[in-house]
């Protein structure tokens, strides 16, 4: 039952092979960025191949299958495929790869050509982590993708990246091993056999007593919480981000841990629906709090690029709020919500990533009047930064508008402590701003050029997607409505409300 | 007068352990009748010819197993079966990894093993020995009779056989731990302390057999199982007497309490024979730990499960505490071998079939990296202030910025790690994966629960080896050595086979799942 062209298989091969490839050809590394800006584009083209394969109207079943066995001894077979959350994050992913390889600066932290071996490796890995249909070949690639991003840490990084890059790696590691128990157990709990470890041949299968899916449950949800993160296993995420650079920061935050929560949508809910549905309640407040305590934590900052990893740790408790709270609205919501952040994260790093290079500081208080100095990068910041907080006609406001909309369907109190983080967003991205690019000019900074071109062309694809989610939500919401509709009753039933639904869409289904 | 009637031996069954046992024999022949100069160049292609023509013969036997079945051999002391002839072929290609790290000189020339062991550390016959260009060669047959020991260790069919190839792996091991060429004393007292915990275990194997001799009558395992389910009344002599051989068989393996041999003695043993000893004899006794485990123990689950458990949570979490507080690589790596023991264990007390295929992958795929490993540390070397290369640089400290002095040797080094830490990808993580699942279906939920939380801790001290060899600055007088050869292609092997082991396992995890049965 293999689609007719592998395209999810090349779409991985195809970065692992240019990897390799430029790991070992010598004089390829001093054209390393022209390199990866290439494969980077080309994975790009791939993907619009995937999509237009894809079947659009019936988003909701996986497509662009395909399943060979691998360790048949075990169960395991490499099985990809993607719905249409899938093939969003897929996009997301593979999106976000060349405007991080234009935006990095020449040179930054060691030689260019070992970062575009990292993130080409990370590319491959996280492809196939958001297109695996095998709950084995999963659990690989969750582990295998922590490596490529330790060692870009821990060679790229700040001062301090040896302790934030082992933090990182130990923080996931311990998280993975958690969820190896779980890995190991679903297999004895499922129907055995060739294909035991395949998501479709589980989901509905497990022949676990309560007792025992509630603890699989929580093996597989602490290694994504970890992930995610959530409070109160997030304290990686600041020190990492504070020592990365803007570029890795982009994509560990953009992309790598939407694997979290897409592992929450994908694994969690189909696989263990009543531990689900048990531990809904207790998920929903660790989200609220994420959102409330991210957020004040963040106001706290005096280092911006730990200020966004905490805002961050606001949205995703978004959208694990929106997954877990029981409503069709609200999952839609957290799934446009992660392309969203991705987008808007991703503008926020590079942003302040150019504005380190031009103060030489990450500290706030360094900062003043920016605005007169550089306005483009002022108003790029203010552009990224509104995004986040959810102003309407950009990417932001569709979704976290879902969220709260389908929260307060499943549970007003929920709602009401959800919109304070609204409110608390506004303050994080706002004062910041106010601080650094307002007033009078900081004498300290030496006068600095606004952005050049390169960094302008790493930009323009952000500000394009910000708007373009903001004011054509449509094609993406249509994709992902649908896988929204059938899980989200495996958490609580919830009769979708055709009033509300017809608020959002302005239509009647 | 009763007839003698001698038993009928299948000599061909006996071939690959005959080639081992002619090899060994021949060296020690050619060791003392050779003039000196010939005599290395004979003695290493000697070894890993025979090593590879014992390989072949155990694939051949293998074949015949397959069509006619299991079978006793020399009236049931060795068991020729599926598990036995898997557990040699696996013995023998991490003995021809690990021969060829210890017949390694470097592009020094000296290698790892003293050029006269007779003679006193620091006294002038040493010097003369050293500068005269002595070399003991009595190494290689002393590793082929370990050899030896081990292979019949695996098959053995009944306890006195099983003492006696004890005693013949044992005993070699012993004196090889002494002949280190730098750090001597550090080495002689390894050797002694070897030598003397392990002649204690021997003889508390042997007292085990004894009381298990009392209760069933024969020496057979065969026998001893049927008695297990049929005699009763003598619980006292059976468990005490199956406690003791367990001891015996335990402390070949390194688990806690009986572990306490396993730093000193692999700190202090020339690396590459400490790579052997890591790999091979763990291996061996694993086996035989298998196989009394599967045929004997099964009855006894039940009443010895309570010291088991205690056993393996201890193993486990001694060899990761104490790994983590180690400075020293050589040390450290112990201490992981006991955690990796402690893991190992929960595939044997599974009592399941899968347990039997698992343990046997994992051991192989912590063989290669093993011995892969060891060839690294032992390549790895300081500088004194005249910039010659003197010993090992075997504090963790001065493996700072290896990746940047030689990044091969640091990528392979890497690959090991990640094998050890089991990250998937690597073999290292298949074996835990499949040794977890049986453990899991045999009821030992909560220790694979603690046998993860160890992993995520040893995680921690192979990662922070990555660390000072990737990211930090080197410091200090530290020089890597090139192998002659041999060592070089021995890492490419561990490589190679971690990583195909890992991406993909399914051929050799499902031949060795065909070997899974036992014969009695």
């Amino acid at each position: 039952m293999n689609a007719e062209i592998p395209i999810l298989t090349i779409l991985v091969a195809w970065p692992l092979v240019a990897a390799l490839v430029l790991w070992l050809v010598r004089p390829l590394h001093g054209a390393a960025r022209t390199y990866g800006i290439a494969v980077s584009l080309v994975e790009v083209v791939l993907a619009i191949v995937a999509v237009a394969l894809f079947d659009v109207v019936h988003a909701g079943t996986v497509q662009l299958t395909e399943q060979v066995p691998w360790i048949p001894a075990i169960g395991a077979s490499w099985a990809l495929g993607v719905n249409g959350l899938g093939l969003t994050m897929v996009l997301l992913a593979v999106a976000l790869v060349p405007v991080v390889m234009i935006a990095r600066q020449p040179g930054e932290g060691g030689p260019d050509w070992g970062w575009v071996v990292l993130v080409l490796l990370l590319t491959a890995t996280v492809v196939a982590v958001f297109s695996a249909r095998d709950v084995f070949l999963f659990y690989v690639l969750f582990e295998a993708m922590l490596f490529p991003v330790y060692f870009l840490v821990g060679r790229y990084g700040g001062p301090d990246r040896r302790r934030a890059a082992l933090k990182f790696l130990l923080y996931s590691l311990a998280g993975g091993l958690i969820m190896l128990v779980g890995v190991v157990a679903v297999h004895g709990y499922g129907p055995g056999g060739e294909q035991a470890f395949l998501i479709d041949n589980l989901a509905g299968n497990l022949t676990a007593s309560e007792g025992a899916e509630r603890l699989l449950f929580v093996s597989f949800f602490l290694a994504f919480a970890i992930k995610a993160p959530m409070v109160p296993v997030h304290t990686w995420l600041p020190d990492t981000t504070q020592q990365a650079d803007a570029g890795t920061s982009t994509l560990l935050v953009g992309v790598l841990d939407k694997v979290g929560t897409f592992g929450m949508i994908v694994l969690l809910l189909p696989l263990f629906p009543n531990a689900s549905a048990w531990a809904a309640p207790v998920v929903v407040v660790l989200a609220i709090v994420s959102i409330i305590w991210g957020g004040l934590v963040a106001l706290a900052q005096r280092d911006f690029m730990r200020l966004t990893a905490m805002t961050s740790v606001s949205h995703f408790g978004f959208i694990v709020l929106g997954i877990f709270v029981g409503s069709a609205t609200a999952m839609t919501g957290s799934m446009i919500y992660m392309v969203a952040h991705g987008i808007s994260t991703a503008a926020m790093f590079l942003t302040l990533g150019y504005l380190e290079k031009r103060g030489q500081s990450q500290w706030i208080p360094n900062y003043r009047g920016m605005q007169r100095v550089t306005p483009v990068l002022a108003g790029l910041f203010l552009v990224a930064g509104l995004a986040s907080i959810a102003l309407p006609g950009l990417s932001g406001f569709v979704p976290e508008y879902l969220v709260l909309v389908g929260t307060f369907e499943a549970n007003w109190l929920a709602a009401a402590f959800a919109v304070m983080g609204v409110i608390i967003a506004a303050l994080y991205v706002l004062l910041p701003y106010q601080r650094m690019f307002t007033g009078p000019k900081e004498e300290g900074i030496p006068g600095a050029p606004d952005l050049v071109a390169r960094e302008k062309w790493a930009m323009a694809p952000l500000v394009v997607a910000m708007l373009a989610l903001g004011f054509f939500p449509g094609p993406v919401l249509d994709v992902l409505t649908p896988i929204a509709d059938s899980s989200a009753p495996l958490v609580q039933t919830v009769a979708a409300d055709n009033t509300t639904a017809m608020a959002v869409e302005g239509s009647a289904k | 007068m009763t007839q003698f009637t001698a038993p009928a031996i299948d000599w061909a069954a006996l071939t690959p352990m005959v080639v081992v046992f002619g090899a060994a024999v021949t060296g020690v022949l050619l060791e003392a009748f050779l003039p000196r100069t010939a005599r290395r160049a004979v003695q290493v292609p000697l070894a890993l010819v025979a090593l590879a023509a014992a390989l072949v013969a155990v694939v051949w036997r293998w074949t015949i197993v397959q069509s006619d079945g299991p079978r006793e051999v020399v009236a049931g002391s060795v068991i020729e079966d599926g598990p036995a002839l898997a557990a040699q072929a696996i013995l023998l290609i991490i003995a021809l990894v690990g021969m060829l790290v210890i017949a390694d000189r470097t592009e020094t020339g000296e290698g790892s093993f003293v050029a006269s062991g007779s003679t006193r550390p620091g006294s002038e016959e040493e010097e003369r020995a050293t500068r005269a260009g002595f070399s003991q060669g009595e190494v290689f047959p002393l590793a082929m009779f370990s050899i030896l020991g081990m292979m019949v260790f695996t098959t053995a069919g009944d306890l006195l056989t099983l003492f006696v190839a004890l005693e013949v792996l044992s005993l070699p091991l012993y004196v090889l731990s002494g002949l280190a060429r730098r750090r001597r004393l550090l080495s002689q007292e390894a050797s002694l302390k070897y030598f003397l915990l392990g002649s204690l275990s021997s003889a508390i194997l042997l007292f085990g057999s004894a009381l298990l001799y009392g209760f069933a009558g024969s020496v057979r395992f065969a026998d001893i199982a049927a008695s297990v389910a049929t005699v009763s009344g003598m619980d006292t002599l059976l468990l005490t007497g199956a406690m003791l051989v367990l001891v015996g068989l335990l402390f070949k393996v390194g688990a806690a309490p009986f572990h306490a041999w396993t730093p000193d003695v692999y700190q202090g043993a020339p690396t590459p024979v400490t790579g052997f000893m890591a790999a091979a004899t763990k291996l061996a006794a694993f086996a035989a730990l298998l196989r009394f485990t599967y045929v004997v123990l099964p009855g006894l689950a039940w009443d010895l499960a309570p010291v088991l458990w205690t056993i393996i949570a201890l193993t486990m979490l001694l060899g990761t505490v104490l790994g983590i507080v180690q400075g020293n690589v050589k040390r450290m790596l112990a201490y992981s071998s006991i955690a990796h023991a402690g893991f190992v264990l929960l595939g044997v007390v599974a009592l399941e079939q899968s347990g039997v295929s698992s343990v046997l992958f994992y051991l192989l795929a912590y063989g290669l990296a093993t011995v892969g490993a060891f060839a690294v540390v032992s390549l790895v070397r300081e500088r004194d202030p005249e910039g010659h290369v003197t010993a090992e640089a075997n504090e963790l400290s001065q493996w700072a910025g290896l990746g940047r002095r030689s990044p091969w040797l640091a990528a392979s080094m890497l690959i090991f790690l990640l094998s050890f830490a089991g990250i998937p990808l690597t073999a290292g993580f298949i074996g835990k994966f499949t040794v977890f699942t049986a453990a899991v279906q045999g009821g030992l939920g909560p220790l694979v629960v603690l046998a993860v939380l160890a992993s995520a801790a040893t995680a921690f001290f192979y990662v922070r080896l990555v660390v000072l060899m990737y990211f930090s600055e080197p410091e200090g007088e530290v020089a890597v050595v090139d192998s002659d050869g041999m060592s070089t292609v021995a890492i490419a092997l561990g490589v190679i086979g971690t990583v195909a082991l890992g991406v993909v396992p399914g051929p050799v995890l499902d031949v060795l799942a065909g070997a899974a049965t036992y014969l009695p």
